[in-house]
């Protein structure tokens, strides 16, 4: 992954937060207080504009401004959580101005290490880590057997959306929704899919590639 | 949706900015978002600092003032406010004293603030904080992130913040704030949802005979809902459910919470049936306040909140306030 398909990622990731943002309302109106589409669109249209006025120079610090940004304009449990999660996976990133796949396995784990820190919350709990952790041991699978970005990042993003569809039957035991106890059972956590289409969003631009490279033609992730 | 607003996305600036025109007395920074005391800060005064989503006015900013918070910081509708604003309303209220943060136990307000403390420690600012967590309709915390903060953040804010003027150092103010909490007690009912104005609808659908039963004050649902049953009934489950929580063997200070849309007269009504049960079960009541102080926009229903009182508690709320939001003896 060079800079540019870092900033793609923020970009295309802006772009499926703003289109799901009614979505993601109605999935947190139904176990929260509906506000989690509204905040995180308000964040990740900041962090766009917040690249577009500093185009920084490695991977890593891509990541690590779209996470202060994130942290300084969403509010909320989400706005610590994806804050901290891209800050710590780019502080983790060599500060270079490529990063290869494993690389990026490492600082993908950095970012759901500092998430489940400030969070507490653990895979079962009905949170985005239940989208992240899958979609991480799937990319990093698929790395360790050798796929490229796209490949890795195409799995990672199936893990992600099975890992939010599989939060419908589970009982909230962190954040708001938890209040609702067995109430929180049936409905989709807006965490978690939230947290998918972020994946799906690395997946989308790593098919294609900034410069417009199919995804054989991806050897420096 | 009905609501005297401009553009759902410029609610809480221009509220703010409302609230500067309507309160001249006080310092609000509407670029770093947060509400002072025009004194602050005061050189060996600890400061008193909340915050927490908008929506839920008067807390905070209408209790910014002598003898309570001295800052608030409001987040946007429901949402907590973000490290940035919290450090700089704790920067503006640090006195070389100290700072306690009055935190509700939601896990936005939790982490937000906890961030903001870390920040104001690289500075050199010593803060403690005071989670408000009252709620008793959240049965077991093992299962949740524990109970809410909800109508006894009220009775922290004024019992501390008097601690805090009459020269308390700061474990003292964060003592006494941590006491009134453990003493306290919340159960709240909502006969409608709330509607944020950047959802535009309620936040849920609540058939005109239902209400919810143990919601907290945002607008999300609540424990479990049940048929509208008569104001007398209401009030003595949710008394009972708080009394069954903790012990309520002496004086309370009773708390009558309007959640925005329910007007004075049936709190009122409420605040009579809370008198004559609490007489029946022998719980005395020392002081009492009916209001809407801790609302969840324009939801209707109310919460009760009861905190064993001791005899300084009640000397430290008597103490003069003078903030928008509640004034008295000053």
């Amino acid at each position: 992954m060079d800079v540019a398909l870092a900033r793609e990622w923020m970009r295309a990731t802006a772009a499926a937060v703003a289109a799901g943002a009614d979505r993601l309302t109605r999935l947190d109106a139904a176990i929260g207080d509906g506000d989690h589409g509204v905040n995180l669109n308000r964040g990740f249209t900041a962090v766009v504009a917040a690249l577009d006025q500093e185009a920084p120079p490695t991977v890593g610090e891509v990541l690590a401004k779209a996470g202060s940004t994130l942290m300084s304009r969403v509010g909320g449990a989400s706005g610590p959580l994806y804050g901290s999660a891209l800050r710590a996976a780019g502080r983790a990133l060599p500060q270079t101005s490529a990063v290869r796949p494993d690389e990026l396995v490492a600082a993908l784990r950095a970012g759901l290490d500092a998430v489940r820190k400030l969070g507490g919350a653990a895979p079962g709990d009905k949170t985005m880590i239940d989208a992240y952790a899958p979609a991480l041991d799937a990319f990093e699978q698929a790395v360790a057997a050798g796929a490229g970005l796209a490949q890795a990042a195409a799995a990672a993003a199936r893990a992600a959306t099975a890992g939010a569809e599989a939060t419908v039957p589970m009982r909230a035991r962190k954040g708001r929704a938890s209040y609702l106890g067995e109430r929180s059972v049936g409905h989709q956590d807006p965490g978690a899919t939230s947290a998918s289409l972020m994946f799906q969003a690395l997946s989308d631009v790593s098919q294609v590639g900034p410069s417009g490279a199919d995804s054989a033609g991806v050897k420096h992730c | 949706m009905k609501k005297f607003i401009n553009d759902p996305a410029d609610v809480v600036a221009q509220a703010l900015d409302g609230f500067a025109a309507a309160h001249p007395e006080l310092r609000v920074d509407t670029a770093q978002r947060y509400i002072a005391r025009a004194d602050a800060p005061r050189p060996g005064k600890v400061g008193l600092v909340s915050g927490g989503g908008s929506g839920h006015e008067p807390l905070h900013a209408g209790f910014v003032g002598a003898g309570m918070l001295d800052a608030a910081c409001p987040g946007e509708i429901f949402t907590s406010p973000v490290p940035d604003q919290i450090l700089a309303a704790t920067r503006a209220v640090d006195g070389g004293a100290g700072v306690v943060h009055i935190v509700k136990n939601y896990t936005g307000d939790v982490l937000n603030f906890q961030l903001a403390a870390e920040l104001a420690a690289d500075e050199g600012i010593t803060v403690e904080t005071v989670l408000v967590d009252d709620d008793v309709a959240v049965q077991d915390s093992t299962w949740t992130a524990g109970r809410r903060g909800t109508g006894a953040t009220l009775l922290v804010e004024k019992i501390a913040g008097a601690r805090a003027e009459e020269g308390g150092g700061l474990a003292e103010v964060a003592a006494a704030a941590r006491e009134v909490n453990a003493a306290s007690g919340s159960f709240a009912y909502a006969l409608t949802a709330a509607t944020t104005p950047a959802a535009g609808r309620p936040g849920f659908e609540l058939p005109g005979d239902e209400i919810e039963a143990g919601v907290g004050i945002h607008g999300e649902p609540g424990r479990h809902r049940e048929r509208l049953r008569p104001a007398r009934e209401l009030v003595r489950t949710a008394l009972d459910a708080i009394l069954a929580a903790k012990p309520f063997d002496g004086p309370v200070i009773l708390l009558v919470n309007g959640l925005g849309g329910t007007p004075l007269i049936e709190l009122y009504l409420i605040c009579g049936e809370a008198a004559r049960y609490l007489a029946e079960r022998g719980v005395p009541i020392a002081r009492r306040l009916v209001g809407n102080y801790v609302t969840s926009l324009d939801m209707a229903g109310m919460s009760l909140t009861l905190c064993r009182a001791t005899d300084e508690m009640i000397r430290l709320w008597d103490a003069p306030v003078r903030t928008p939001g509640l004034r008295w003896g000053a």
